[in-house]
């Protein structure tokens, strides 16, 4: 296969089946498999993609671990290339964490935890779940060799700008965002859901102030009459919309990525450069050596 | 200052995924609905055949003797309109025999009756046919308690428990029902010349003004008057959500184990779809 600088990406909008692991862990290395064979560098899938989103109950029931059977399988099917899937993790404390994991080259690369648990309307993950403490930053070579450095935000992790803050700091040139947000608001004054028009707001601003990819892979589907949109979508790090959004079915989007579009932007835009990490610091009384 | 409006092209096709997911998901063949030549039942109807196709719909009239006799008419409208199959099964013979042991009952308690007979007859039907029963309440209905606990309140889904009343009419404007059905003013039919908004004591328009500033807005009464509602009717409005509450929840178990259903036993109801 002739190198190339630019990252294939396939982000798997899909529905999974509400508890049933092995179901969802089947279909996926199936899709990875696929995907993989037909050039694409990383395939990404929406938060908590093997078990689905309202589990309550069943949160304990559909854990794995990271030495488990399930990521054998799945980083098997992802091969040379790499996969993010969302799934709950349960540590050796059997704490179960709301996890997106990143398999790439033979071998898990990153584990996100994530750190915004909504607790409040429709949601409970406080109550299943535990929190994630820190956002990091892992760099990988994808996509024809070019290195790329991924950060992962997890559906509520995206309402809070500091998440996306952190990242960039950390030197972010990709943010992957996998989500499962169910759609409301439908007043007439608006051209789409009030969630999807929130959320694309947030990615076109995160894409655009911190000079960044976004990915964002949400599902689609009901679970007990909740309704997840779609909309999934790639930015890039002008704020322009390059791929999607897609529709609210189940559909895989496609996209290349040139990391030289990073460069371009903040040349254009050298908005990081300029950041006053200082002045943050100073004000919120963090003692700063960056 | 009071947005009702809804984008009915939009909550079109959330609800007509949500019913074909709903249903095909759990292996049902269909949905049945009862149609009272109402409103609701006419946009649920049509709901389920825009999600389903006409031929997994089944319509059931289930008229007493002293039902309205457009009401029959009106869903035959319906069923004709919608391409779907209408059976019409008169329940007068065991309403009549059940309440010849009682001739002073009133007309709540017969209408009742009357309703969970039609609920018992959709569950009959649903299971002949791989099928689901269809709900018809509204927000409104559903908020104010206006409707029969275990009666027109049991179904297996509901596409309209989310829209207010005010919301049902552009929805239904929206889909094309026929004016005939959309205009008439809403009634429960449970006997003659019945009037939901006579019963009710207010209008639809006034209550859903008021429900959305509650409930949605989650204003408290006091703030309402500040938007110039009337206190008076706000009070009452209020009032009967509150009485109604038990409506809404299933029934209550009195907690012994360590692990109880309704309470700390907490699966989703798509458990494995």
């Amino acid at each position: 296969m002739a190198a190339s600088k630019r990252l294939r990406m396939a982000l798997v909008q899909h529905q999974p089946v509400l508890g049933d692991l092995q179901a969802n862990l089947l279909w996926s290395c199936e899709q990875i498999a696929g995907e993989v064979r037909d050039g694409t560098d990383l395939v990404v899938f929406p938060e908590l993609s093997l078990t689905g989103y309202f589990l309550k109950d069943l949160t304990p029931e559909t854990a794995v671990t990271l030495a488990g059977p399930e990521l054998k399988q799945l980083i098997e099917a992802t091969g040379r290339a790499s996969s993010l899937v969302g799934l709950v993790l349960e540590s050796p404390q059997f704490n179960f964490y709301n996890a997106a994991v990143l398999i790439s080259d033979g071998a898990v690369r990153q584990v996100h935890r994530k750190v915004y648990l909504p607790t409040y309307g429709m949601f409970d993950e406080q109550r299943y779940l535990a929190a994630g403490d820190r956002f990091e930053v892992v760099e990988l070579a994808l996509g024809g060799g070019a290195s790329w450095r991924i950060g992962i935000l997890v559906c509520e992790d995206l309402w809070h700008p500091s998440s996306a803050y952190l990242l960039s700091r950390a030197g972010v040139d990709l943010l992957l965002c996998p989500s499962s947000s169910p759609g409301r608001g439908v007043g007439s004054g608006e051209g789409e859901l009030g969630s999807a028009g929130s959320y694309g707001a947030m990615l076109r601003t995160y894409a655009e102030l911190f000079t960044v990819f976004v990915a964002y892979c949400n599902r689609v589907g009901f679970e007990d009459g909740f309704h997840f949109w779609g909309g999934s979508r790639l930015l890039g790090p002008d704020g322009r919309i390059l791929a999607g959004p897609l529709e609210d079915s189940a559909a895989v989007l496609h996209a290349e990525l040139d990391r030289g579009d990073v460069r371009r932007a903040r040349i254009a835009r050298p908005l990081l450069r300029d950041e006053r990490i200082d002045v943050v610091q100073r004000q919120l009384g963090i003692g700063g050596d960056d | 200052m009071t947005d009702l409006s809804i984008n009915t092209e939009l909550v079109s096709g959330i609800l007509t995924k949500f019913v074909r997911d709903e249903v095909l998901k759990v292996g049902s063949k269909g949905v049945v609905v009862g149609i009272s030549g109402g409103i609701d039942s006419a946009l649920s109807a049509k709901l389920a055949v825009e999600a389903l196709g006409p031929a997994a719909v089944t319509g059931l009239a289930m008229p007493y003797r002293e039902s309205t006799a457009s009401s029959l008419e009106d869903a035959q409208l319906v069923a004709a309109q919608l391409s779907i199959e209408l059976m019409v099964i008169e329940i007068s013979p065991q309403i009549d025999a059940y309440f010849s042991k009682f001739p002073e009952a009133d007309p709540t308690r017969r209408g009742n009756k009357m309703a969970r007979e039609r609920m018992s007859i959709l569950y009959d039907i649903s299971a002949t046919r791989s099928a689901l029963v269809l709900g018809t309440s509204n927000k409104s209905e559903l908020l104010l308690g206006y409707s029969t606990l275990w009666g027109d309140g049991a179904h297996a889904l509901n596409p309209l428990g989310d829209l207010y009343k005010t919301q049902v009419f552009q929805l239904a404007r929206h889909l094309g029902l026929p004016p005939r059905i959309v205009d008439k003013p809403p009634s429960a039919d449970l006997f003659l010349g019945q009037s939901d908004e006579a019963d009710l004591g207010f209008t639809y328009e006034q209550a859903d003004r008021i429900l959305f500033h509650l409930i949605d807005e989650r204003r408290s009464p006091d703030e309402l008057s500040d938007l110039g509602l009337d206190p008076l009717l706000v009070r009452v409005v209020w009032q009967r959500v509150q009485a109604s509450q038990f409506k809404r929840q299933p029934s209550l178990i009195a907690k012994l184990s360590s692990r109880s259903v309704g309470q700390d036993f907490r699966y989703p109801r798509d458990w494995g779809h």
